[in-house]
């Protein structure tokens, strides 16, 4: 187990963390601590509970247990929208977006959750230029900017999941955390986003968490590896050790560890 | 200046525009265009329901809140400007009073409906929207001495709204259009169609009154779209796509609900307020009955949700319908005397009849309503056309 974290470089911490789904424990006290500027993918088989702590740190779901802290604040009792205002943001597994609005309207939408706009209603939305070329930036960085005008539901899949991924982006967290962002995608589109989270690691203040099944994605990207099993943490550590170790090699990989 | 007035939301389909000009048109020349005390009336309930059709769309097509208390803010509007004018006499103080304290308690209300269930998920709010409105109706009974009971109030308004009041002595000259298109086709000669089509219009208070809820309609309309297309507006259309999505981007949902509610409440009790000053006599039935709130309701389908131009349609069809669908029957039955079936279907007391098939045929060949239609056939007959000049180019190319 690692524990030689620099409390003044921790962002975003758990303590004991744990929700019990009457009966069902899906997260375990998990207590872990994130440093700014790194890279931990959270990884596990099916129904591990990796998108349930995603839940509790971002608010959809409450605690039973322990705590969220973030910058030494402790956030477990703050609604969604307040962790949000934090800083704490997430793209979704399953593609959340807004089908009906256009997609240049849904990274609008993002863009305008900093500039607290919101409860401007007398002024045209279509008016705000600076709201528009921000939204455009980010499309063009997820590859997206010539399908602006579309409405989201018309997007191919993979273009969904880059959609996700721009909303994120837009909304320029502290915490960034992707629950397998490339499920499902396309060899080209997978490569936008994780160019992209490369990028995001480059500007060494954000915590970044990523939930990805693609163990080379993994290897390459991590600074550090969580393993969840059955909700525990059952293993923390650099990628090398942590995919090498018997424990991830018989509950993740679902093999006896190869022979040295 | 025009997209300026329009918010940038333009109607997108030529004919919706067409149809909208002639609706503005109409209703601006309204009293010198159309002879006859029916045609008066339709044109101010045209005017009144255009803000309550438009405002409850911010509610229901905007924001996807499904409420049932929306008849009860306009009477909530309506019942404030009765009782302060009967309470403080028949001058502007008192509507001024009126007006006020009909958007003080439909503020007060909605936001305490907002904020104690707006929480829950929509099922519930749509619940206790109709439970509140139903107890609404009950007091309003209950309390006769007060409110009037089933007979409702006489509202006195001020003189300058009345019909003894003279604006100017000499009256003006109107022209009856839909008169003169009925002697031209019947066979007149154009002339004396022409001569006979004059008719005066004496320039009275209740042409001022009509005035006051044509400009008011006008600018509350303008108003509410421009909210709509605000920042704002976006959010609540966010709302109705993903709620979940639009709180994980950091917004507080219940609170843009709950404002939605309260703009909706006050737009509509200031219809409400208008409507009482214009008829002059309020009671349970013409402003907070429920089968007021599934015509409303209808009103918007029809016209087509989410889009507030389909206020303008959906009023103006429905209301048009309501007044003149019987002389229409009356005519038709004329014409089909020789066969005794149609002639008997066409007879004007089965209009409640045909009104209903109307609105059913409306739905099915209209599901988004008039207005989505409309812009649904201008978007494709636009890629067509789009299509068709780059066949032209690849043609030309080769
Ligand atoms: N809202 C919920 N109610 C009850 N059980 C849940 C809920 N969400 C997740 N679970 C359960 O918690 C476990 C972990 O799920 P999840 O976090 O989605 O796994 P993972 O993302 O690692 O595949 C699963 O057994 C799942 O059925
Ligand atoms: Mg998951």
């Amino acid at each position: 187990m690692r524990t030689t974290t620099d409390s003044r470089r921790v962002l975003l911490e758990t303590r004991d963390l744990t929700i019990n789904f009457g009966g069902h424990v899906a997260v375990n006290k998990v207590s872990c601590a994130f440093e700014r500027g790194t890279l931990t993918s959270i990884v596990g088989p099916n129904g591990a509970g990796k998108t349930t702590y995603f839940n509790l740190i971002s608010g959809q779901l409450r605690a039973t247990g322990g705590s969220v802290i973030l910058a030494g604040e402790d956030i477990t009792h703050l609604s969604v929208p307040a962790r949000a205002d934090k800083g704490l943001r997430r793209a979704f597994q399953l593609t959340n977006l807004f089908p009906g609005l256009s997609v240049l309207e849904n990274v609008r939408l993002a863009v305008a959750a900093r500039h607290r706009v919101g409860y401007n209603f007398w002024q045209r939305a279509s008016r705000r230029r600076d709201i528009t070329e921000r939204a455009m930036y980010y499309l063009e960085r997820v590859r997206l900017a010539h399908r602006a005008d579309v409405p989201a539901a018309a997007l191919p899949h993979g273009d969904q999941r880059k959609l996700e991924v721009g909303l994120l982006l837009a909304l320029e967290p502290k915490v960034f955390m992707f629950d397998e962002p490339t499920a499902g995608m396309s060899l080209d589109d997978a490569t936008v986003i994780l160019e992209l989270i490369a990028e995001i690691k480059q500007q060494k203040d954000k915590v970044i968490l990523l939930v990805e099944h693609k163990m080379d994605i993994v290897r390459t990207l991590s600074d550090r590896i969580i393993v969840l099993h059955n909700g525990e943490l059952l293993e923390d550590g650099e990628p090398e050790t942590v995919i090498a170790s018997t424990v991830v090699q018989e509950a993740y990989l679902g093999a006896a560890p190869a022979a040295p | 200046m025009l997209r300026a007035l329009l918010s940038d939301d333009l109607p997108r389909s030529r004919l919706l525009a067409a149809i909208l000009l002639a609706i503005l048109i109409g209703l601006a020349g309204g009293p010198f265009l159309f002879e006859g005390s029916v045609a008066f009336r339709t044109m101010s309930m045209i005017c009144i329901f255009i803000i309550v059709v438009a405002s409850y769309d911010m509610l229901i097509g905007y924001t996807a809140v499904v409420s049932f208390a929306h008849m009860m803010f306009f009477g909530l509007g309506a019942y404030s400007m009765a009782i302060l004018l009967r309470e403080l006499g028949p001058t502007w103080p008192a509507a001024a009073a009126g007006l006020l304290v009909g958007q003080a308690l439909s503020l007060l209300l909605a936001l305490l409906l907002g904020l104690l269930s707006l929480r829950v998920r929509a099922i519930f709010f749509a619940l206790v929207t109709l439970a509140v409105a139903y107890s609404f109706l009950q007091l309003l009974t209950q309390f006769y001495h007060f409110t009037g009971g089933e007979d409702g109030v006489r509202v006195r308004t001020p003189a300058e709204l009345g019909p003894a009041f003279r604006l100017a002595e000499s009256p003006w000259q109107g022209f009856n259009l839909f008169g003169f298109i009925g002697k031209v086709l019947s066979g007149e000669p154009v002339d004396e169609a022409w001569e006979q089509s004059f008719f005066t219009v004496r320039l009275t208070g209740r042409l001022l009154m009509y005035y006051l809820l044509f400009g008011s309609s006008l600018l509350l309309f303008l108003l509410m779209l421009r909210m709509m297309n605000s920042p704002f507006g976006r959010i609540l259309q966010a709302i109705r796509e993903n709620e979940f999505r639009v709180e994980a981007l950091g917004y507080r949902t219940v609170l843009y609900r709950t404002a939605s509610v309260v703009f909706a409440a006050c737009f509509t009790a200031f219809a409400g307020a208008l409507f009482a000053l214009s008829t002059r006599y309020v009671n349970p039935e013409t402003t907070v009955s429920f089968d007021l709130m599934v015509f409303v309701l209808l009103m918007t389908v029809i016209g087509g949700m989410g889009t507030l131009y389909g206020a303008v349609i959906g009023a103006s069809l429905f209301l048009i319908a309501e007044n003149y669908l019987q002389d229409l029957l009356r005519l038709l039955s004329g014409w089909a005397e020789g066969l005794p079936l149609l002639a008997a279907l066409f007879h004007p007391s089965h209009w409640l009849l045909w009104f209903g098939l109307l609105f059913v045929a409306s739905v099915y060949f209209f599901p988004q309503g008039v207005v989505g239609q409309l812009r649904l056939w201008a978007a494709r007959r636009h890629r067509r056309r789009a299509a068709g000049a780059y066949r032209q180019a690849m043609d030309g190319s080769n």
